[in-house]
This record gives C-alpha cells, structure tokens and sequence, in this order.
C-alpha cells in the first residue's frame, strides 16, 4: 500500500492536526516506510498463529469495585491549557 | 402505497457499579463538576487503566437474561475518535468480540399480540463526559464526571415495525435490568439511552430502505414522538420523489422535530484497534453456571405467578410485576394481611394515580408492608371506609418513616360510623332538608337515592360504610 498525501491529511484531518506542505511530505515518507515494513511482516506464513490480542499472555487483570477518593480537582485541571474554576475550557464545538 | 417501518435499536445503559469501569472514582449521580475524577478518567498522559470486576458480572447477567450467547474469552478494542467528550481521544469498546450476542427479548402488546426481537450483540464501553456550550463566549465547558461510567450497549437487530414494540422492548429491559439490579435504567437522567435507526420501504417489500439514526431521545414519550416523526418525513420525501440521505439527526424534543447533525459530526471512521491497555478477559464456566443459578423470578413469571396465586387480572398483574419494587410490596404485604384483592386496590388506584400525578420512578416509592398491611386491616375489617382510607393512604406513601398507621386514624378521628344511631338521625336530617328531592322520589325519581347517600356520607366525612348508608337512605325513604 502506497501512502498518499490524500491519506496523510486524511488522518492529519481526523486528528485535527494541520500539517503545512513540508510537514506533510515529511509524514507520507515517515509513514510509508512502516507501512512497508508491514509487508516485510507479511511474507511471515501465520496461517496457524492466533491474532494477537495482548503483546504479555496476561488476562483477567481486574480490580474491585471499591470507590477510592477522586484526585483534587486543583492538579487535574492544573494539566489544561486552558480551564476555569471547576472546569476543563476548549474551543467551541457547536456553532 | 402502503408503507412498513422498519427499526433497529441501540440501547446504551450504565451499570449500577460503586465505581468506573476503568478506574476507582465514584459513579454517584450529580457532585460538582470533575470532582468525580482522577487522571485515569481525565486522560492524562501515562495512566494505566484497571478493569472493574464488578463490571463483567453485570455485564454477563444482562446478556444471559437477554438469551444471549456469551463470549468465553473477551477482549476490548479502542474506538478512535477526536471529540471532546472523551479526553483520550479514543474510548474503549468492544468490537471485535462482543461479550454476547444471538439473543432474543419476547414482547407482550397490548392487543394480546406477542413478538420477538432479536439481540444482535452486547458490549461493554465506557461512558463519555459532558460538555456545556457556553452561550456566551466560544468556549465548551468540561465535565469529566460521568466519563468512565461504565456502560453495555445493546444493539438489536431491525426488528422492530411500531412505536408500540419499541416502548415495550425498553420497558422490558428497565425492568429485566431492575430485577438483576444492574441498573436503574432511568432515561430522564440519561441512565438508559436509546438510538433508533429508521427506515421505511413499501409494504411486502423484502429490501431495506435507507436508514437515517436518531439520537438524544429521552423519554418513552419522547421516542414514540421522535417515531412518528421521522417515519412521516420518510414518507413523505419518498412520495415526493425525494432520496433518504443516510444521516444522524438529533431529536428536539421540544420543538418535536428532528434535523441533521452536519456532516463533520456525521464523519465515522473509528479505525479500532485491538486496547492495549486492558488485557483480555476470560469467563470460567462455572461463572456462567453462578450466575444462572443466581438468576432472579423475572416480571413474565411472576406476573404469571399473581394471577394464579392471588387472582390478579393479567393487566393488573402485569403492571404490578413489571416493577420490581412495586411487586415486592405487594407481594410481602399480601404475606402479612391476606388480602390480596385489597392490596391491589391500593396499588392499582393511589399508588399509580401518585407515581403518575407526581412523576415518581416506582423504583424509588418506599412503602413499608408492614404498615400497608395494618392499613389493609383497618378497612377489610370495616374499621376505616376506602373513602376515609385515601387519606390515611397519602400519609402512608408521604409520611415518612415514622408514620403510624393507628395513631393517625385515632388522631384525625377517620374511624368509621359503626353507630346505627348516628346513621339513621344523619339520614332523617338530610331527608327533613331535602323535600324537594323526597317528592321527586315519590315520584318514581330512583336515581335520586344517590344524591341522599352522597349527602349523608359528606356529613359523615365518608366514614360511614357506603352500603350501610345506601341500606338506611333506602329504609327512611320506604317508611315516608
Ligand atoms: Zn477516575
């Protein structure tokens, strides 16, 4: 499969990123040649190998349902770039 | 041309855990905004969710009471999409292996008629955040408090022809959901939500038409509305040789229309990948057999059950039985006075006459059955009318806890007549006052008894048994 630049800002568009003409040459090259390497992966036989569903062979990693104290708002809201009292603050997302 | 509706559902509900699917902050409903989070749940860079046992329990119960086959060994996958009601920018679902699937929910209209809906799966996901659209700046506001809840969504297949079918498959769940108490399935706080997909094609056809997804509907009412709406417009547009577009549109309750969400937000390419962060979960079949076991009498059985045991019509049985903290006080007062046909008199009449005067959740009413049962006693040995008894019956739902039964009737001297005396020396009272009405009698006016028994019982507050006033009005009446 070949990287386009459509597919870049295809995906730069879902992520709400804006990549100027450099950037966006830079990420199809970047992005071509893992895709490429996918095919190296490819020529792999894995006719009888189950998918994949966890890189560790771990399951059942659950926690009980015991309520812990919530963090204090102040640190949260600390990490945004923008906030008010008790809120998280973005761009409008409704006209 | 006639023509068939066709719907397919996808309930969302949030399961009644203490806490998050993903991590230990509190479901608790309402709180200050993000007080009920931490930096799993805002999505801060580095955190590392944990899984809530609580979660699958629930989750399995649900798909089993629905007939579901259950996945012996689920995974989850992450949904990526860039919305701010989600802060990770992703949310976790399960796509590729559901954790149920293949189930069926059997419906009773109220025709008589029965039908069948098939549940094409279950999964489990965790609930978005809320957002605020400020009116007066370009600013949405965040509130994390709800992101995480944990939630099932069930998707049905397009089963569904009528509102009626709708109303009756989520009145069914609430109630399913309710008996497991997994849920309270309350849609006016957004605890259960429903999307319904729509689309119409000419009667007989076997192809389906284009279908457009209604979402933010949440009330019974409102879905039936929302129904009848689009189905309409469908119509229509087609007859006017118009093309359905495949949309989402929002439902306006208040203005009772729907319109499309623009196409930006219509935009759906999730490109899911299997989640890193929760490793999978495998069900032991021993779990499967626990939870069967443990398996409450549904609404169906024991609606079956009133009506056999204690005489209930099917309708009253089913109205009762589909609430289960209703049923409860019916059935566990029944146990302590023996009176089934007067336990639901006050059930069927002033229970449901308050819940729906007053917009009470059933679930939520506290009746003490041992307090309804001395109540019962009162008025099936005669000692209090059903006339005086609504009033004492008020207090018993209102009252609060302290409330006492015999104290109360004693204080507001709501006994009835038992004296003759009194009953008789009422009725010559109103007879002497009333000539006018006596010689319409006398001639023949029968239908005016009830206006002597009317006033007799007014002087007497209504505490005089209606067939012993009836009895004496009569005797007075033949002896003029
Ligand atoms: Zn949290």
């Amino acid at each position: 499969m070949t990287i386009t630049k459509e597919i870049v800002e295809y995906a730069a568009a879902l992520s709400r990123l804006k990549l100027d003409d450099a950037e966006t040459e830079d990420m199809q090259k970047q992005m071509s040649a893992i895709v490429d390497y996918m095919d190296v992966l490819n020529k792999l036989d894995t006719e009888n190998v189950e998918p994949l569903s966890h890189v560790f062979s771990i399951s059942n990693v659950m926690r009980e349902d015991e309520v812990v104290p919530s963090y204090d708002r102040e640190a949260l809201l600390d990490n945004a770039p923008e906030r008010n009292e008790e809120c998280f603050v973005v761009p409008k997302t409704v006209e | 041309m006639k023509w068939e509706v066709v719907m397919g559902l996808e309930v969302h509900v949030e399961l009644a855990t203490k806490t998050k699917i993903f991590c230990s902050c509190t479901t608790e409903f309402g709180g200050e905004p993000n007080t009920h989070c931490c930096p799993v749940c805002t999505g801060m860079p580095g955190t590392l969710p944990v899984f809530n046992r609580q979660v699958l329990e629930y989750a399995v119960r649900a798909g089993l009471a629905l007939n579901c086959d259950i996945t012996r060994y689920n995974k989850f996958d992450r949904k990526n999409y860039f919305y701010p009601d989600l802060p990770k920018a992703y949310q976790i679902s399960q796509l590729y292996l559901p954790f149920a699937q293949n189930g069926h929910v059997d419906l009773k209209l109220k025709s008589g008629k029965t039908s069948q809906i098939r549940i094409h799966e279950i999964h489990m996901e965790e609930d978005a955040g809320k957002l605020v659209h400020s009116a007066y700046d370009d600013s949405t506001y965040l509130d994390y408090n709800r992101c995480g809840i944990p939630l099932i969504e069930i998707v049905s297949e397009p089963d569904f022809r009528e509102a009626e079918e709708v109303t009756a498959y989520l009145s069914k769940l609430k109630s399913v959901f309710e008996y497991l108490g997994i849920s309270d399935c309350r849609m006016e706080e957004g605890s259960m939500r429903a999307d319904v997909n729509l689309s119409v094609r000419p009667e007989g056809s076997t192809e389906f038409g284009t279908r457009t997804e209604m979402k933010n509907i949440n009330s019974l009412r409102a879905i039936e509305r929302a129904i009848a709406y689009e189905s309409k417009r469908q119509i229509e547009l087609i007859e006017d040789g118009g093309k359905v577009v495949q949309e989402t549109r929002r439902w306006d309750d208040a203005k009772g229309e729907s319109y499309a969400m623009r196409s930006k937000e219509n935009a759906q390419d999730y490109r899911y990948f299997p989640e890193p962060d929760i490793p999978p979960l495998s069900i032991s079949e021993e779990e499967i057999q626990h939870y069967i076991d443990i398996t409450p009498e549904f609404a169906d059985a024991k609606a079956e059950r009133f009506m056999k045991d204690f005489g209930l019509s099917e309708e009253d049985a089913d109205i009762i039985a589909a609430s289960k903290n209703l049923a409860y006080i019916f059935e566990e007062t029944v146990k302590l006075c023996d009176s089934p046909s007067e336990v639901r008199f006050w059930i069927m009449s002033q229970v449901l006459y308050y819940a729906n005067e007053k917009n009470l959740d059933l679930e939520k009413l506290s009746i003490s059955p041992e307090k309804f049962a001395e109540f019962v006693k009162f008025i099936t040995g005669g000692k209090v009318t059903r006339q005086a008894g609504k009033q004492v019956f008020e207090q018993l739902m209102f009252g609060g806890t302290d409330f006492d039964v015999a104290a109360y009737i004693k204080e507001n001297e709501l006994e009835a007549v038992e004296d003759t005396g009194l009953i008789d020396s009422t009725v010559k009272a109103v007879i002497d006052a009333n000539p006018k009405a006596v010689e319409q009698y006398k001639g023949g006016g029968t239908k005016i008894m009830g206006f002597f028994v009317g006033q007799v019982m007014k002087q007497l507050k209504g505490k005089a048994d209606p067939a012993a006033v009836n009895k004496a009005v009569l005797d007075a009446l033949e002896k003029l």
